[in-house]
């Protein structure tokens, strides 16, 4: 009876290790920042359509997703929201070349529905609200490792809100996450990816004010193939490149290279 | 509903079980039939996932793992993925993570088998394999199943570690709490919600046929 058990446990072990281990025949992997979540959605969508081909997409925070394809993760193509992240992986060797840029981002300050911050009024209405003592929570990506979070930072510097907000400030993972916390909770708003305020998901959540380009760095989005891509992650990189994928990305609320 | 993710989660669930039980079994019977120096350090090593963050766990995985380090390189090399964000890799994390809710139900059921019962089992000839497998085991099954389903349970529920060690990978890494979470950054809270529902279903489930099952051990008994 025992070694029944046992022989059966590693046939149905066998078995589902098998099911649960991908081969090579599942599509190519693309790790992507999280302010393209919808954006690169709808282009994936488009791609499968007009090619037949499928591409798996995974959100992260770009330091995180770096990390991860140092440490070996199955990832085909990088699509990161900065280029620092790019260039640490490529200097690791996990890269086939230095990637080329894809669109640069724009940030928002946004204000859910039913907030005292009003979006119009842009950082002087946030500072009243400061001065005022009225914002409990405020949401940005984590500066440490999300380049909109480092962003954020900047802009808040810039108009000399940082030090006194820096005690009410929630930090998400990612982008993703932080206009996750902009939207729900007790936070008055938060600065978010212009992309993530112009989907439709986020969209009759709240009202949003487009951040001034000179507030902060440009959000140079660079994307690289990795060493493990094959000819769909090619395929897709290029379409990534061509105008019908350039305009979703500019409706999507980023601004073109060249 | 992610199905797919859902096939993950019950694949790792399963294997994890399947791989435990028999290592369960045999741990937990030692622990409690024998006394040895050192026992407690044992014990005290088998609790030890209980109540460590996830993320010390997720943290040393990841750095043996990571295709940076000599093993994960090594690995890598042979089999052609690193441990890391591979079904394997959270496998491996899965089963260190659910050592205690094997070990002890196991543990504490062999227990309770009276010595006495060991005793008339050896007076009747029987073997101590003989004894193991047609009086022990017996007597001890309810303890056994309970081990199975927590560690069936914990793992459809285990969530850090998971996401440090498997990252998000669908299909492969992206059991059903991890996609969940996913669906929330993307909004898509009705998914999220279905998922969420799903998983609270069978932890109520998984909890009264553990409870049952610990009440039909007394009453026996009592």
């Amino acid at each position: 009876m025992c070694l029944g058990f046992v022989v059966r446990a590693a046939v149905v072990l066998a078995v589902v290790t098998g099911l649960g281990c991908s081969s090579q025949a599942t599509p190519p992997r693309v790790a992507a920042a999280s302010d393209l979540q919808f954006a690169l959605t709808g282009i994936a969508d488009q791609f499968a359509k007009e090619t037949g081909e499928q591409v798996e997409l995974v959100f992260g925070s770009s330091g995180t997703l770096a990390r991860q394809i140092q440490d070996g993760a199955p990832f085909a193509l990088f699509l990161s929201a900065d280029e620092s992240f790019v260039e640490q992986v490529a200097r690791a060797g996990r890269t086939r070349d230095q990637g080329t840029l894809y669109a640069i981002g724009r940030i928002v300050l946004f204000a859910p529905r039913g907030s005292p911050l009003v979006a119009s009024e842009g950082f002087d209405g946030l500072a009243r609200l400061i001065e005022d003592g009225r914002v409990p929570r405020f949401a940005i990506a984590n500066p440490e490792h999300a380049p909109y979070g480092r962003a954020a930072e900047q802009a808040l510097r810039k108009h000399g809100l940082w030090d006194t907000l820096r005690p009410a400030l929630v930090l998400g993972e990612n982008v993703s996450q932080a206009a996750q916390f902009a939207t729900t909770g007790n936070a008055v708003g938060g600065i978010i990816a212009y992309s993530l305020a112009l989907a439709p998901a986020m969209h009759d959540r709240g009202a949003h004010f487009l951040i001034p380009v000179g507030d902060h760095d440009p959000l140079r989005q660079r994307m690289v193939l990795l060493e493990r891509s094959g000819p769909v992650a090619e395929q897709f990189y290029r379409y990534l490149q061509q105008p019908a994928a350039r305009s979703t990305l500019a409706q999507s609320g980023f601004v073109l290279p060249d | 509903m992610d199905s797919v993710a859902l096939r993950v989660s019950l694949s790792l669930a399963i294997a994890t079980v399947l791989v435990l039980l028999p290592l369960g079994i045999w741990a937990g019977h030692a622990l409690a039939i024998r006394s040895f120096r050192g026992k407690a350090f044992v014990e005290a090593l088998v609790a030890v996932p209980l109540i460590l963050p996830p993320t010390v766990l997720g943290f040393y995985l990841l750095v043996t793992f990571s295709a940076r380090s000599p093993l994960g390189a090594a690995f890598e090399a042979a089999v052609g993925q690193t441990l890391a964000f591979s079904f394997a890799g959270l496998l491996v994390a899965s089963i260190i993570a659910n050592i205690p809710f094997v070990v002890q139900p196991i543990q504490r059921a062999f227990e309770s088998v009276p010595q006495e019962v060991r005793e008339a089992a050896s007076c009747c000839g029987l073997t101590p394999l003989q004894r193991f497998i047609r009086i022990e085991i017996p007597l001890a099954w309810p303890g056994i199943l309970t081990a199975a389903i927590l560690a069936f349970a914990h793992t459809l529920g285990e969530f850090g570690v998971v996401l440090m060690v498997g990252g998000n990978i669908p299909g492969e890494t992206r059991t059903l709490s991890i996609a969940i979470y996913d669906r929330m950054q993307a909004f898509d809270d009705r998914a999220a919600g279905i998922m969420a529902a799903s998983l609270l279903v069978i932890a109520v489930a998984t909890l009264s046929a553990t409870t049952w099952l610990g009440s039909s051990v007394g009453r026996r008994r009592g």
